[in-house]
């Protein structure tokens, strides 16, 4: 367990290098100096200013350095724990990133959550009660939230919430631990806007994962021994058919992470995915190669996570 | 899995050896009665295929033309489903919609799949050096989040159609290149590859006559719900101003600045760009579900 620990470990190393290349190389592409950017204001009016100003700024963020020297020297502050610091605000991008991310965090985790309180009972009952309406039903549902774009489900909650019940919940961010309530009202329909897409990944795993589980000789064992389907189906289908729902869940956790920008966007909820799509626009290519980082990093370790949980609630499996 | 279900498999597969090939009216007669709810998908998606064909004869107005005084108009029998924020006739650019849709759909997916499977196949089969490194790239580019990916993609290359095509082909290649080499391991295996090196077969001739056809079902399989995937990426895309740019009929651009310029208005202007996507994927999503259910003898009995 441990040698497989530190082996998967290791390979985090090539995995977030490559990564760290790939993002970096991507932004250089980009067309638009970020310089350039910064003094047009990102808007269309030609602003006056002189090739100096340009330069001047450039060598001010360290653009006018060779690509190679800016990649070893952004490498090198990884290394410390240092993202560097934004070209748009002008600060430390670790402080934005450390006031975004836990938004960004309890909105993915309210999202799993309740896609899971629906996904697992929702796909269980599909598979027991196979091809009958329950299952078809079922199944549309699941379907149809794969099908939904979740931005869209956004929209009409804020449209039919502003324009039905003449009620809005106050768009925005408040910390939890100061405004608890305010928190939940604010975060609970971009959380449920999430979760439905999430909801119909889920249930459809858990409703084929259970379905094989229910043809195992296993469950017919228990049935034959009398034990009652209640008991059959918690104690045996559930247990076993949540096995390959625990993994996809951790999937979904990194999509998840990275999947909220329209979503906070449509919100207005000051996540990292409103920083990012900032960081884009703005052509601030420390912030965007930090959220990177972060995410990708996150990701990493949630997958490591979860095939630690998968071999422990799978006894079968053993790690060499 | 229990051994019984697994013979009457066998048998099964042994007895369709047999049968005389059946004709392809037969085929989607028992397609249609098999599957209802792929059949029905097939059926919504063939009627989309068609609108989008004839979009310019079926189209009421231009939908690029802005006529101040329509602006937010009421739906009406000169404009079904009203104007938009600059008079435009929401008709005309969601039946234009469905070409763009249709497009990016289809052709991302399939350039995505086919790259994705061409290099799952031979990293799958040469092993090594070559299928180290090839996995090493695609474990960075599936930890990189695959929306974020496409927003970097698409700030660089500029928003338009064809790069929206190109970024999501890109985005699609090391899933598909993920799911189609642990099949090609297991083909690589097989009696029939080691018979066709027995021959004398070069890898090329191996890898194109013996392991992409064994692949293709789930090649389709993985075709048909990356299809849905890439119309909904297409539409945040759109959304979010990085699509294939502003004035063009998208379903997901009609969608951008929803809420702050529809609340109050007009209903209809965010609810039609929204359940035309949803329709598209839909039909998309159950008629792959039903092939795969088909295609996929593993799952033949499960669905």
């Amino acid at each position: 367990m441990q040698v497989y620990l530190i082996k998967r470990l290791m390979l985090f190393i090539p995995t977030m290098l490559l990564v760290f290349t790939l993002v970096f190389v991507i932004l250089r592409v980009v067309p638009g100096d970020p310089a350039v950017a910064m003094l047009s204001g990102g808007a269309q009016t030609e602003k006056a200013f002189t090739q100096e100003d340009v330069d001047r700024l450039k060598a001010k963020l360290g653009t006018d350095r060779p690509l190679v020297v800016q990649y070893g020297d952004w490498i090198w502050g990884l290394t410390r724990l240092d993202f560097g610091t934004s070209f748009f605000y002008d600060q430390p991008i670790w402080d934005d990133i450390k006031d975004r991310f836990p938004i960004t965090f309890e909105l993915t985790v309210l999202a799993l959550l309740m896609a899971g309180i629906v996904a697992i009972p929702l796909g269980v009952l599909s598979a027991i009660k196979q091809d009958s309406l329950p299952d078809y039903i079922g199944r549309i549902i699941t379907i149809g939230g794969i099908a939904i774009p979740n931005f869209w489900i956004g929209i009409l909650m804020v449209f039919f919430l502003a324009n039905v019940f003449d009620w809005l919940p106050p768009l925005g961010y408040t910390d939890i631990w100061k405004d608890p309530w305010t928190n939940l009202q604010q975060l609970v329909f971009p959380a449920l806007a999430l979760a439905i897409t999430h909801m119909a990944f889920v249930g459809r795993v858990t409703r084929s994962a259970a379905l094989e589980v229910i043809r195992e000789d296993y469950i017919r064992t228990a049935r034959s021994k009398g034990l009652s389907e209640k008991i059959v189906i918690w104690r045996h289908v559930l247990k076993n058919a949540l096995l390959p729902v625990v993994t996809v869940a951790g999937y979904e956790f990194g999509r998840l992470m990275g999947g909220t920008v329209l979503i906070e966007t449509i919100f207005n909820v000051p996540g990292m995915g409103q920083l990012l799509i900032g960081g884009i626009n703005h052509r601030d290519f420390p912030m965007v190669q930090g959220i990177v980082v972060v995410i990708t990093f996150l990701v990493l370790i949630i997958n490591l996570v979860v095939d630690m949980i998968y071999g422990m609630l799978n006894p079968r499996i053993r790690y060499t | 899995m229990s051994l019984q279900p697994e013979l009457t498999r066998v048998q099964e597969q042994a007895l369709a050896g047999l049968r005389p090939k059946r004709s392809l009216r037969t085929h989607i007669f028992n397609f249609y009665r098999t599957k209802p709810l792929g059949a029905f998908g097939a059926t919504m998606a063939l009627l989309i295929l068609i609108v989008a064909i004839f979009a310019p004869m079926i189209r009421t107005h231009d939908p690029y033309f802005t006529d101040h005084e329509k602006l937010y108009a009421a739906p009406s029998s000169e404009m079904y489903f009203g104007g938009d924020t600059l008079g435009r006739d929401v008709f005309s650019r969601i039946v234009e919609g469905s070409r763009i849709s249709i497009k990016v759909g289809l052709i991302s997916a399939l350039v995505g799949c086919t790259l994705g499977m061409v290099i799952g196949v031979s990293s799958g089969y040469f092993g090594g050096l070559y299928d180290l490194v090839v996995q090493r790239l695609i474990d960075a580019m599936i930890a990189f989040p695959a929306l974020v990916l496409a927003l970097a993609l698409m700030a660089a290359l500029g928003s338009s159609i064809n790069n929206v095509i190109i970024s999501l082909s890109i985005i699609f290649i090391p899933s598909t290149a993920r799911i189609i080499r642990s099949q090609a391991l297991a083909i690589k295996e097989t009696d029939y590859v080691l018979a066709a090196h027995a021959v004398g077969a070069n890898h090329l001739r191996i890898m194109f006559r013996h392991m992409i056809p064994n692949v293709m079902a789930i090649f389709i399989v993985t075709l048909t719900f990356l299809m849905g995937v890439a119309v909904i990426a297409e539409a945040s895309l759109s959304f979010l101003g990085l699509g294939v740019g502003p004035d063009v009929p998208s379903w997901g651009g009609m969608l951008r600045g929803a809420t702050k310029n529809y609340i109050g208005i007009s209903p209809l202007l965010p609810v039609i760009p929204g359940l035309s996507i949803a329709i598209l994927v839909f039909s998309w999503n159950v008629m792959g579900d039903s092939l795969r259910d088909i295609l996929d003898p593993r799952l033949r009995g499960t669905q």
